[in-house]
């Protein structure tokens, strides 16, 4: 959306990409209203049903390729779960692989030229996240009581040390969330930002237009990478602060 | 193209208004709200259809590969059995035909010894006939010998012209022929 200013400059809009928009007319957006975000992530629905629920229909002992798909996700996740939390996070192995399947796909079709990319909103990370970061400490303090605050003091360190770092761990718990949702939804508007602004100089530069497409192309392959490692890093994220939960004890 | 550009602009400012979409709050319940949907949605899916499903079809695939691989184990099992099997077979016929053979061995051995020992009884038997016939013959020559000795002296006594009488040529005759 290249759009040339009284001044004459290039003004190239990159936000209107992430505006929330009702689907059907103008006017306010309520909490209720269908918009693109309930489109896109209905679309991210649709998608999950169709890879782990319609390709994993046949329940074949030797795998149709869409169920190999299914099957590799499910063990990703699950060997992630396995690996960073331990085995009796494998309990809540459901929960992450909801969260690692949506921002899979989120991020994925935040790709499709045109779409709206629902996890490059801070109201979706922030949620998710948050949720994550009170459903953890919750857990946390539900399965050891006052001693999962044994999480912010570390034996390891020498006594006089130990209350300088338990602030520093403190506020590092509390960054957590925070760091976690920026993390995700940063690198998704980034991406999509940096790509508009190659797009917009692509309208104005006539034929050296091969330039900035071809950097859209190199942005987009990176882009692709980084949509499945944003999806990665917030979940085993998660892991990580599910572990903390079940294991605080250094 | 004038108004087209000119509304795109509008939308654009309407935008710079408010800034970042991700900083206007306004729009924060909605996606919250349809987050919480899909999330639940996608929690419902996974935890009630696909991973029970997906994770019963990994173990039934993993069940599957190891009873196949413990078919193959017994089947190892079976095949080297039956060598054992075939091998103590054929020692034990081999232990068999040894036997038979020092059997028959022994058999023709005693057969050959009996034969031996009647040729051995026969060829003694005979020799002791032979030794006994031989001896009569002797005995026999003996007697001729005394007879004629004892005819030739009565004779050569009546040629000279004398009598003798039977008993003391006998007696004579016989003391020579001992002497």
């Amino acid at each position: 959306m290249a759009s040339e200013d009284a001044t004459g400059g290039v003004n190239i809009d990159t936000m209107h990409q992430f505006m929330v928009r009702p689907l059907f007319g103008e006017g306010a957006v309520h909490w209720y209203t269908p918009t693109n975000v309930t489109l896109w992530m209905g679309i991210a629905v649709l998608c999950t049903v169709l890879l782990l629920v319609m390709g994993t229909r046949g329940r074949a002992i030797v795998p149709s390729r869409i169920q190999s798909v299914a099957e590799l996700a499910y063990g990703f996740v699950y060997k992630m779960v396995e690996d960073v939390s331990g085995r009796d996070g494998l309990k809540y192995f459901p929960y992450i692989m909801s969260l690692f399947i949506f921002i899979v796909f989120a991020n994925f079709l935040g790709l499709i030229p045109g779409a709206f990319t629902t996890t490059s909103h801070l109201a979706v990370t922030g949620t998710m996240a948050l949720a994550v970061f009170i459903g953890v400490t919750v857990l946390g303090f539900v399965k050891h009581g006052a001693s999962f605050l044994s999480l912010f003091w570390i034996t390891a360190a020498p006594l006089a040390l130990r209350p300088i770092l338990a602030v520093i761990e403190v506020i590092s718990y509390f960054v957590r969330p925070v760091s976690h949702s920026i993390r995700l939804m940063g690198n998704m508007m980034a991406g999509h930002a940096v790509m508009k602004v190659f797009a917009g100089f692509a309208g104005v530069l006539g034929v050296g237009a091969v330039f900035p497409v071809v950097a859209i192309g190199a942005i987009y392959a990176l882009e692709f990478l980084v949509a499945f490692i944003q999806a990665y890093v917030f979940a085993i994220l998660t892991c990580v602060y599910l572990r903390d939960a079940l294991h605080p004890h250094h | 193209m004038a108004t087209e550009l000119e509304t795109a602009a509008a939308a654009g400012h309407a935008a710079e208004a408010v800034g970042m979409p991700q900083l206007d709050f306004s729009t924060y319940p909605n996606q919250i709200f349809w987050l919480v949907v899909t999330l639940f949605a996608i929690y419902f899916v996974l935890s009630r259809i696909a991973l029970p499903r997906i994770g019963a079809v990994l173990a039934e695939r993993q069940g599957t590969i190891s009873n196949d691989i413990a078919a193959a184990e017994e089947l190892k099992l079976r095949a080297q059995e039956a060598e054992r099997a075939y091998e103590k077979a054929l020692a034990d016929a081999r232990a068999e035909a040894q036997r038979i053979v020092a059997e028959t061995k022994a058999e023709i051995k005693a057969d050959l010894d009996a034969a031996t020992a009647k040729a051995d009884a026969e060829i003694a038997a005979r020799s002791a006939e032979a030794e006994k016939q031989i001896a009569e013959i002797r005995a026999g020559a003996l007697e001729s010998v005394s007879e004629v000795a004892r005819a030739t002296t009565a004779d050569v006594i009546a040629a000279m012209g004398f009598r003798a009488e039977s008993g003391a040529v006998d007696a004579a005759v016989d003391g020579k022929l001992k002497g």
